[in-house]
């Protein structure tokens, strides 16, 4: 029978040696693992998208695709352009055919597996289109649940992918709520919109914002109060999708409706 | 320890210290807690240079401008001022050294993205002139009657 | 093809970018760990808890719950687009993720495991070692092994009654300690997924323990099961050897201690399976009761397209009709056999319904993806994300068995006190 003293020196024994693969680990400042609370950093993008002027032209795809050598011809996207229309019975038909990369050409929407559903003027109630693209999150639930770190925030609030260190699992794919995510065809590792990080860092806009025509998507800091963009999300009313999750996204809706997912 | 019950204990040990110096050959020296904190900012720095490294293949109209003022001041005095040239264009990339001429799109799936005819009351695509894209004309390319620099002007280029 | 496109239908509002991208392999993955973990318990039971019937299928269950280790890591192997980056888990591990957890977990928990194992067969060990050394004239294969048993002792030649005693105490505490650690092992896999907020059915803090819960009944059930098939393998291979040698034990013996093993095992195995369906109906019912945003979409894919998955398999063959044939009175062999296999079933479908189920619908809540498992391997992903690589994953651990069946033997001496 061991003795209660031999007991104790064994178990801390047998704990101590348990917890050394653990702080073997502990490689970082514990100051630096709570969020710097004061950002001092001079420049957090944001993104203003005006679903009032989209027309669902799709030139942002394109260019996207382009800008980004995403393969053109596969079905993903950095962005996209959905279609909402709301017919008088009530319902509402959503679609993004390609991801809007050839635009909407047809009054019929796309409702998977190649059927389509024929809508008549005469029944449309309401109809408009809404950009999407990665919210570039405050709190980054893909950022959170990457067991690697091949996923980050940079200090100006783009969330980048390290392609030559994301193992593949997916975890971040499945752990964004706005869908933004997808495994590139040719990289086979993670994939998103990171704001064309290599244009906005060179002062230029994002592929996107200057192939839109119309004006409905725009991109600016909101550490700079005389930004125009800037200007408009703290003086007029703008909207967030999916608030409920927490994420904190930076990409900001003018004229979003109770429809859209 | 005189005991042999510790043996295991050692074995273990062993393995952790094996995954130890694995670490200091396979992990790059740049790694780890950045500006954001350890949950947003766990990574290799380096990669953000990647990035930044990358490409640029829309040059902009500013761009075009410089060489192209003619078509330039063409179409900013129409309703299509604000299409980017390299929309119907493709991309500058290195022009005029690589490529040296870029495409010139004619196809009526270009001028459909915005052209064809939806039945929709308000916003942006209601204010913009449509026909039906299967009844107008379907054999004909849109370039060959209508100029898209300035479309007002009547009969193509 | 982009990954995932190749097995996903759409329907009505997907975004463009949703595709099923956890498919088959993430289902085997928590339904390996979940025989791990079980298995362990049920070996704890023995040594921890000292319920003497188990002794037999105690060491059974040991030495499966060792070989279902390295298959664990199977699926994951097979379901990462970089597989040979996978050490990065062990590199750069970042906490805030559940996945990354697994490093540790896993490798601790190996650690358990082989150390406990290494604590009951050293008396064989030094045994076989000391006997084969004494063979002047060794063949290659009785070297080889010579060798492989005196690396093995790692020097502790001793097995003295008192340093036996030290072995089984060293097993007492390894066994308790690894209780906590196949709990953590599979309740992170829980975690994974009652983490993710993004997805509306596995976004609850009760999965974590209805994984656990249904991982200790599957392991209990494959040890059972498996245990009840090798049984009667040893009863026809001894009642071919006795012919030979009557002082062998006769068929009946044998099937008596078989036939009180398994009545004993089925009842823990009953207590784990209430309190997995107890959890699992709580979830679905709350889900039903407070009817949130995504409730529309769930009911839709709960009670009509998964209608038979959930409430026919799962529920039904897999959990109810056990729970009847085990609670009816005389519990034979027989019996505990159909019982364990549709419990496997109806563990193997909570996983598929937890998986699967939980990308049948898109984030948007107004469109469904349905998912066609590829059968015939044409391709490496169609091989890997396919039918015949979760057949690989299920048959590996038997192979594994069979090879570590011939250095750590399961089935010893009826005699042998240990």
């Amino acid at each position: 029978m061991i003795s209660r003293r031999n007991f104790c020196k064994k178990t801390m024994l047998l704990v101590g040696g348990m917890a050394l693969p653990l702080t073997a680990f502990e490689l970082f400042d514990p100051n630096k693992l709570l969020a710097d609370k004061t950002d001092t950093a001079p420049v957090r993008w944001v993104f203003l998208v005006d679903t009032k002027k989209c027309v669902g032209c799709g030139f942002c795809v394109k260019a996207c695709k382009t800008e980004n050598e995403t393969p053109y011809d596969a079905n993903v996207t950095r962005t996209w352009v959905e279609r909402y229309v709301v017919t008088r019975d009530g319902r509402t038909h959503i679609d993004s055919p390609k991801g809007a990369r050839d635009g909407f050409t047809t009054a019929r929407v796309d409702i998977g597996e190649g059927r389509f559903e024929e809508i008549k003027g005469e029944d449309v109630d309401k109809a408009f289109f809404v950009p999407k693209l990665c919210n570039q999150c405050d709190n980054p639930p893909c950022v959170q649940v990457c067991p690697v770190g091949a996923t980050y925030q940079a200090a100006d609030g783009v969330v980048l992918v390290d392609r030559k260190w994301c193992i593949g699992c997916g975890y971040c794919v499945m752990g964004c709520p706005y869908g933004v995510r997808f495994f590139h065809p040719v990289y086979h590792v993670a994939e998103k919109c990171n704001f064309c990080y290599h244009r906005i860092t060179k002062g230029m806009k994002t592929a996107c914002v200057d192939a839109c025509a119309f004006g409905a998507r725009r991109i600016g800091n909101i550490k700079d109060p005389d930004d125009p963009v800037t200007r408009i999300i703290m003086t007029e009313r703008v909207n967030v999708l999916k608030e409920e999750y927490g994420t904190k996204p930076q990409v900001f809706y003018i004229g979003l409706s109770k429809e859209v997912k | 320890m005189k005991n042999h019950v510790w043996r295991p204990l050692y074995v273990a040990l062993a393995i952790v210290l094996l995954i130890l110096t694995a670490r200091l050959f396979l992990v790059p020296k740049d790694f780890g807690v950045w500006e954001r904190g350890y949950m947003y900012s766990w990574h290799r720095k380096g990669n953000e240079a990647d990035w930044r490294a990358v490409k640029v293949k829309y040059k902009t109209t500013v761009y075009c401008k410089e060489c192209h003022a003619r078509e330039f001041n063409a179409i900013n005095n129409s309703p299509h001022a604000n299409i980017m040239c390299e929309n119907c264009h493709g991309p500058a990339l290195g022009h005029p050294e690589d490529p040296p001429t870029l495409t010139i799109d004619r196809h009526r799936d270009l001028c459909a993205r915005c052209h064809a005819l939806l039945p929709y009351k308000a916003g942006g695509r209601a204010d913009i002139r449509g026909i039906r894209i299967d009844e107008h004309h379907p054999e004909a390319e849109c370039v060959l009657c209508h100029w898209p620099h300035n479309p007002r002007q009547k009969g193509g280029a | 093809m982009v990954h995932g496109e190749l097995w996903t239908v759409k329907e009505y509002f997907v975004y463009p970018n949703e595709y099923i991208y956890w498919t088959i392999q993430i289902v085997m993955y928590p339904f390996m760990t979940g025989l791990v973990a079980g298995a362990f318990v049920l070996s704890s039971l023995y040594h921890v808890f000292g319920v003497k019937q188990l002794k037999d299928i105690a060491r059974f269950s040991l030495v499966f719950s060792f070989a279902l280790l390295p298959v664990a890591m199977l699926p994951l192997m097979l379901h990462l687009q970089q597989p040979q980056r996978g050490i990065e888990v062990m590199m750069t591990p970042h906490f805030t993720s559940a996945i990354a957890a697994f490093g540790i977990v896993f490798t601790t928990y190996g650690m358990i495991v082989a150390s406990e194992l290494w604590f009951v067969y050293r008396g064989y060990f030094v045994e076989t070692a000391l006997a084969l050394r004494q063979i002047g004239d060794r063949t290659v294969g009785q070297h080889f092994r010579y060798l492989l048993y005196s690396l093995l002792i790692l020097g502790a030649w001793d097995v003295s009654e008192h340093a036996l005693e030290k072995d089984e105490r060293a097993v007492k505490i390894l066994a308790g300690t690894g209780i906590p650690v196949a709990c953590f092992l599979h309740g992170y896999a829980g975690f994974i997924f009652g983490s993710v907020k993004a997805n509306a059915l596995w976004m609850t803090p009760l999965m974590p323990v209805i994984f656990i819960c249904s991982a200790v009944v599957s392991g209990i059930a494959l040890c059972m099961l498996t245990y009840i098939v090798t049984m009667e393998l040893r009863k026809l291979l001894y009642t071919w050897q006795r012919k030979q040698d009557p002082a062998l034990p006769s068929g009946e013996e044998l099937k008596s201690v078989e036939t009180n093993v398994v009545i004993m095992t089925a009842r823990y195995l009953i207590m784990f399976l209430i309190l997995a369906i107890t959890l699992e109906l709580l979830d679905l019912i709350f889900r039903g009761y407070t009817a949130v945003k995504s409730w529309d979409i769930l009911r839709s894919v709960i009670y009509g397209k998964d209608f038979v998955n959930i409430f026919v398999i799962q529920y039904g063959l897999g959990n109810l009709a056990p729970f009847i044939l085990f609670l009816l009175p005389r519990l034979s062999v027989k019996r505990a056999v159909v019982g364990t296999m549709l419990v496997l079933l109806g563990v193997f479908m909570m996983r598929w319904n937890v998986v699967i189920g939980g990308q049948a619908f898109s984030s948007s809540f107004a469109g469904f993806m349905h998912y066609h498992l590829p059968i015939w391997p044409e391709s490496m992903e169609t091989f890997k994300e396919g039918l015949f690589g979760a057949l690989t994953v299920a048959v590996t651990p038997f192979i594994l068995f069979w090879l570590l069946n011939k250095v750590l033997p399961v089935f010893r001496a009826v005699n042998d006190e240990r």
